[in-house]
Formats: structure tokens, C-alpha cells, sequence
């Protein structure tokens, strides 16, 4: 199957498209939940940007689009130039492997494995060697401050400090999109400080980052807001 | 930048940046989009992570298939260990012997030999040997002349040649034989059985006057009709019981490869006027036998390990799907860091294979340790053929394959946003 043909030619130039663009995109959801409603969106390479809204207003949906977790009902979603509905699952689960890290409310740790065995196994789909994958993921955990805790299993870590693996994790590949969906929402202030002080340390080095958030400050504090309501960005 | 903590400060992070990804160049198209394999070393492992986080339920659902594979290598084992005892027996006892007694006449009456057939079956070219005992129908061997004449032990009286003992391969336990001097008096060689019931006294009282016992005899494996027999010399059984001469049973030992040609013209040899009257056998076909009927016993329990087997594949494919519900959002992570669907499923496959491996290789290991155990404990070589090795890893492959083949495929069905939600 030859589905690269309509994209490569703008692929190996980073400013011929945004990294996220939607085009009239909608999810509705078996039982009439329409989820999303023609949503049109462009986030440009580098960009940190929060995305905010009330709750139910499809901020997770839109995210998981954007993520290729989930495919649209209607419209167009392309991330890092790729068509999303031109892709099969093997290239989409690439694409994610090495274009896009996400970082999750409830961290999604593996209990059973230690820092660095979780951050590692975050490699394991980019066909990285084992070696290489544990050189990066020891550097990823220096990379947000968790140089002492990297044989530790997760019931020893603070909600902050999981949330640091898992923001390792997501970052150890060096993705050039960070997907965050509520990332300090299980957090106290301090640690959630704490995580969004590395968001912006990877956004200076050029990784473009979106956030869902409920906390106003937070919001405010990023370069760009967008705002849902009802499945709409308004 | 301020960091509280022992943060490394943001310029580092953009020197990393830059050292990591070159400006101006990207992966091509082709690259980004081409899932890697996962290597095989990393699947073993990620199969093993996943029984390690369970580990007893692991053990559990491996105890079945260990149990069913136990069981199939030590019956299949025991069987074997018990075969290469008899041929071991065989071939030091011989397959080449074969007897002939007198069977009935056409008026169902016992039949007997003519007293040359000994002579006839000596000029049969393949025979090597031939030897014969009669027995002393008349009278019967007590231990001593007080003990009442309807108490016979079941024991016979027979008389033979000397060279008896070389063509059956009977051995003596205690005293000698008989030889050319003896045999001519009252003396006789007990059978093993024989000995016992008469109490090894040093005389036994047959037909009015007391024998000498020169000798015991060891259990003969292939003449078990002379362990409960009380033997003397042809000539002193005539002289002292007034014996017809008659052989009953004639002994041969042929060339090996001569055997059935032998058999075949035994009869018209001993009996020339009446060879249906003649039974032939070959004692070792008797062992022989008694082996067929254990390979009926031994593929009933067979059938019993494989319906422990069976079990031990349900228990486990139990397993995987319950730990690919208990996983979704394991399921989802992995997914969302660019495992195919492909990959998860390869991932439970894996993982049940491992198991049930786990279960075959102990329970292999048990089995060689049962069929040890009790081999040696009857003084057989250790047997486990190869073929129940083989196939017990080929069963374990089968039942881990088959067991996780449902839950690995429902797990790549998942939607990684619907296993994400899962929590
Ligand atoms: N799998 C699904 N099936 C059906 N309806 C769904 C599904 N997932 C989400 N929805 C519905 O879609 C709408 C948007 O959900 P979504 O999770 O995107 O909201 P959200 O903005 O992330 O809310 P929150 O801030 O609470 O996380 C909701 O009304 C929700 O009930
Ligand atoms: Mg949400």
C-alpha cells in the first residue's frame, strides 16, 4: 500500500505545515453523543498551548484525535502532515511511536517495574535496542530531576514524582508533539508547579505541547488558550 | 530560569534538543511510518513481565499443564522403563526356545510323546539343543512320610535329562544339579517354589522312601512350570517310581533366525503319526504378551494426562483472558506509545506460551523424576523416549498458542481510547 505518495513531498520541510491541523472535524459516539462539532484547528510547530473548557465539552475527544488514538466521524485531522484517514492502524501506531509522547491524568504506570523500566518499555515500539532504550530513559529521568529515584517502583513515588515518569516516558523518544490530558489533575499545586515548570523547559527546546487543564491559572499561564464548549471550539 | 529543585536549567535542555534531533534533518516519510518489529528477546520479556505481576495465579494455571505433562511422561516413561527390562530380560534369557508337550487326542484324552521325539527334534538342523522332562504322574513329593497323601502342594514330579538346566537357563541357588551318578539315585533338585513348601529340609519323601535334596533351583523366567516341580534323574524316576519314559516336555534352542522355520515342522518332527496332537509354544511370546496387555493400561492413562492437559490449557487460557480484562489500560498505554494491534496480540500470545512452557518444562521434569523414582525403585533402566519429550513441548506450544489465541486478539481489538479509560 502506498499511502505516502500525497505527503511526502512536504514532510521533510517542518515549516510547510502546522504540526496539528483539523479541518471540519466531528465525533459522534454510537448512541447520538455528538463529541465533537466541525472543529477547525491549526497548532504550528512549537507551539504551548492549553486547551480548556467545562467538563463533557470534548476536550479528552479532541485530544485523542489529535493523539491518532481515535479516528473522526467527518473531517480531516492531520498531524505532522500525515492524513490520519489515509493511514492503517501499523502507520498510525508508528506515527504515535515516534512523532507524538502523551502524558496522562492517572500516569498509567506499570506497577510491577521500576523508574527506569517504565520509561524504557515507553521505547520498546521505536525498535531501539535495550541498551539504547535504558541510556534514554536514565537521561529522560535526569531530564526531570528524577536522577535518585530511578530504581524506584511506583508505590514509592509521589504523585509528582510519578507524574515526572511518566513525563519522562512520554518524552524519552523526543517527540516533537506532547499530548497532555489533564496532567496535574491528581496533583497538589506544588508538584503540580513542578510538572508544568518541565512542560515549558521541553517547550523552550522546541517541543510543541498542548495541555488539557481545569486550573484557570495554569491556562493562563501558557501562551495559548483554546477554548470548548459543547464540542466546539469558541 | 529559577528552578527550587535540582532542576538542569532550560539551555541544556535546548543544547540536548539540538544534539539529539540536527536542524534540518528529519526522518523520511517512509521511516516515520514504518512500525519496528519487536525483537524476540523483548517479547520473551514482556511476556515475563507480565507473569511476574501476577505471579500466583502464574504458578497456579502452570500447575495444570505441569501436572498433565507429568502425568503423560511418567506413565509413557514407566511403561518404556519397564519394556527395556524385559528386553533386557529377553535378551539375556534368549527368544530362540521353544517347547513341545502333548495336547489332546481327538477323543479329548491327554495325549503323550513318543519316547524318541527328543532324538527326532536333535536331527532338526537349526536345533541346537533338546532336552525333555516327564512327569511322574503316579506320585507325588511330601516333606516327610507323616504328612497325609492328599496334601500334594499342587507340586509335580518330574523326571529329566541333565542337560535340562543349559537349555532352559535355569540356575542354581543352592547345592548342584544332578550329574551322571546321582541321577541315578534317589536325589533330587527342588524348583524354587518346590523348596519353599517343602521347608528346604534335607530330605523329601516320595513314593514310599526318602530323596536326597542335592540342590534348589532360582525361579526360571522361562520354564515357570519347573518351579513347582520336584526334579530327579531320568533313570532313578524309572527305576525307584516305575516312570513310562514318555516325555512331557520337551525343550529346544534353535538359531535365531530359525525359530518359526523350526516351529513349523516341531510337531510332524515329535509325532510323526499324529502332529495335531502336539502343542508347540514359544515361552518368551508369553512375556512378550504380558506387554501388550500394559500398552492398554498405559494408553488409559494416557488418556488420563491428556484430559489433564486439556484441563491445564482451559486454567490457562482462564488466565489470559482474565488478565487481558484486568489490563485494558495497559492495553491502552501500550497503544498509545505505538504498539500495533499486531504487537499487543503477539504481546498475549507470548505471554501464554511462556506460561504454559513454564507448566511443560516442570512438569517434563517431573515426570523423568516419577519415572526415576520408580524404575529404580524396581530395578529397571531409566527410560523416557524422546518421542514423549517431544511431544510433550509440542503440547505445551499447542495449548499456550490455542489458550491465548482469544484473549491476545481480543486485546488488539481494544480501542486504545476505550482501554485508555479503563482505570
Ligand atoms: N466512548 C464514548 N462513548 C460515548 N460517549 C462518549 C465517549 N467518550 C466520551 N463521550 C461523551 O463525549 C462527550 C465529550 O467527552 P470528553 O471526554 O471529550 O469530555 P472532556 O471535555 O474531556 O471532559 P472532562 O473535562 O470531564 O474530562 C461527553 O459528553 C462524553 O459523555
Ligand atoms: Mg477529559
Amino acid at each position: 500500500m502506498n499511502t505516502f505518495g500525497a505527503v511526502v513531498t512536504t514532510v521533510d520541510d517542518a515549516e510547510g505545515h502546522p504540526v496539528i491541523e483539523l479541518d471540519d472535524v466531528s465525533k459522534s459516539y454510537p448512541g447520538g453523543v455528538a463529541a465533537l462539532r466541525s472543529v477547525d484547528m491549526v497548532v504550528d510547530y512549537g507551539e504551548l498551548l492549553a486547551i480548556v473548557g467545562p467538563s463533557g465539552s470534548g476536550k479528552s475527544t479532541m485530544l485523542n484525535l489529535i493523539g491518532t488514538l481515535d479516528r473522526p466521524s467527518t473531517g480531516t485531522v492531520r498531524i505532522d502532515g500525515y492524513d490520519v484517514a489515509s493511514l492503517s492502524d501499523r502507520q498510525l501506531s508508528a506515527l504515535r511511536s515516534r512523532r507524538v509522547g502523551f502524558v496522562f491524568q492517572h500516569f498509567h504506570l506499570a506497577a510491577g517495574r521500576d523508574a527506569l523500566g517504565n520509561v524504557a518499555d515507553g521505547l520498546l515500539y521505536s525498535g531501539a535496542s535495550k541498551r539504547d532504550r535504558e541510556q534514554r530513559a536514565e537521561a529522560a529521568l535526569v531530564r526531570v530531576g528524577l536522577s535518585e529515584r530511578l530504581t524506584h517502583r511506583p508505590y514509592q513515588l509521589s504523585g509528582g514524582e510519578r507524574q515526572r515518569v511518566a513525563l519522562a516516558r512520554a518524552v524519552a523518544g523526543d517527540p516533537p508533539l506532547l499530548l497532555a490530558d489533564e496532567p496535574t489533575g491528581n496533583l497538589d499545586s506544588v508538584s503540580g508547579a513542578g510538572v508544568m515548570r518541565l512542560l515549558h523547559e521541553l517547550h523552550e527546546a522546541g517541543t510543541t505541547i498542548l495541555v488539557i487543564t481545569h486550573d484557570r491559572e495554569i491556562a493562563d499561564s501558557l501562551p495559548r488558550q483554546v477554548r470548548m464548549r459543547d464540542g466546539q471550539v469558541v | 530560569m529559577s528552578s527550587p529543585t535540582a532542576l538542569p536549567n532550560s539551555s541544556d535542555l535546548v543544547e540536548e534538543h539540538r544534539r539529539r534531533i540536527p536542524p534540518g534533518h528529519r526522518e523520511r516519510a517512509e521511516d516515520t511510518l514504518r512500525s519496528a518489529r519487536l525483537r524476540l528477546s523483548d517479547l520473551i520479556r514482556l511476556g515475563g513481565y507480565g507473569l511476574r505481576s501476577r505471579p500466583l495465579r502464574a504458578v497456579l494455571s502452570a500447575l495444570g499443564i505441569a501436572i498433565g505433562i507429568a502425568a503423560m511422561i511418567s506413565v509413557v516413561g514407566i511403561s518404556a522403563s519397564s519394556h527395556a527390562d524385559l528386553d533386557r530380560k529377553l535378551a539375556k534369557l534368549g527368544t530362540n526356545m521353544l517347547t513341545v508337550s502333548p495336547g489332546r487326542t481327538m477323543f479329548g484324552k491327554q495325549a503323550t510323546l513318543p519316547d524318541e521325539s527328543v532324538a527326532m527334534i536333535k536331527r532338526i538342523g537349526p536345533v541346537q539343543s533338546a532336552t525333555a522332562t516327564g512327569v511322574v504322574g503316579t506320585v507325588h513329593a511330601y516333606r516327610n512320610d507323616r504328612i497325609p497323601v492328599a496334601q500334594t502342594g499342587g507340586l509335580s514330579v518330574v523326571a529329566a535329562k541333565l542337560d535340562l538346566l543349559t537349555t532352559v537357563g535355569a540356575q542354581l541357588d543352592q547345592g548342584v544339579w544332578l550329574n551322571g551318578a546321582t541321577d541315578r539315585y534317589p536325589a533330587v533338585v527342588l524348583g524354587a517354589t518346590a523348596a519353599e513348601r517343602l521347608g528346604y529340609g534335607p530330605t523329601v519323601y516320595i513314593g514310599g522312601r526318602s530323596w536326597v535334596v542335592v540342590g534348589v533351583l532360582r525361579k526360571v523366567a522361562l520354564a515357570s512350570e519347573l518351579d513347582t516341580s520336584v526334579i530327579m534323574g531320568w533313570p532313578a524316576a524309572t527305576t525307584y517310581l516305575a516312570f513310562d519314559g514318555h516325555p512331557t516336555t520337551v525343550y529346544t534352542r534353535s538359531a535365531d533366525s530359525q525359530v518359526e522355520a523350526v516351529r513349523g515342522v516341531l510337531a510332524a518332527t515329535a509325532n510323526p503319526s499324529a502332529p495335531n496332537e502336539v502343542d508347540v509354544s514359544r515361552p518368551s511370546d508369553v512375556l512378550t504378551l504380558r506387554r501388550a496387555t500394559n500398552a492398554a493400561f498405559t494408553s488409559l492413562l494416557l488418556g488420563l494426562g491428556s484430559v489433564a492437559l486439556l484441563v491445564g490449557g482451559i486454567g490457562v487460557a482462564n488466565t489470559m483472558v482474565i488478565s487481558v480484562l484486568e489490563r485494558r489500560s495497559e492495553i491502552g498505554l501500550r497503544r498509545s506509545l505505538g504498539a500495533t494491534k499486531g504487537q499487543i496480540r503477539t504481546q498475549f500470545v507470548a505471554e501464554s506460551l511462556l506460561l504454559s512452557m513454564i507448566g511443560g518444562a516442570a512438569g517434563a521434569l517431573l515426570g523423568y523424576l516419577v519415572t526415576g523414582t520408580y524404575a529404580t525403585t524396581q530395578k529397571w533402566p531409566t527410560v523416557v523416549p524422546w518421542w514423549i519429550l517431544a511431544g510433550g513441548v509440542g503440547a505445551t506450544v499447542l495449548i499456550g498458542a490455542i489458550a491465548g489465541l482469544y484473549p491476545a486478539i481480543r486485546a488488539a481489538r481494544l480501542a486504545p481510547t476505550e482501554a485508555l479509560a479503563a482505570t
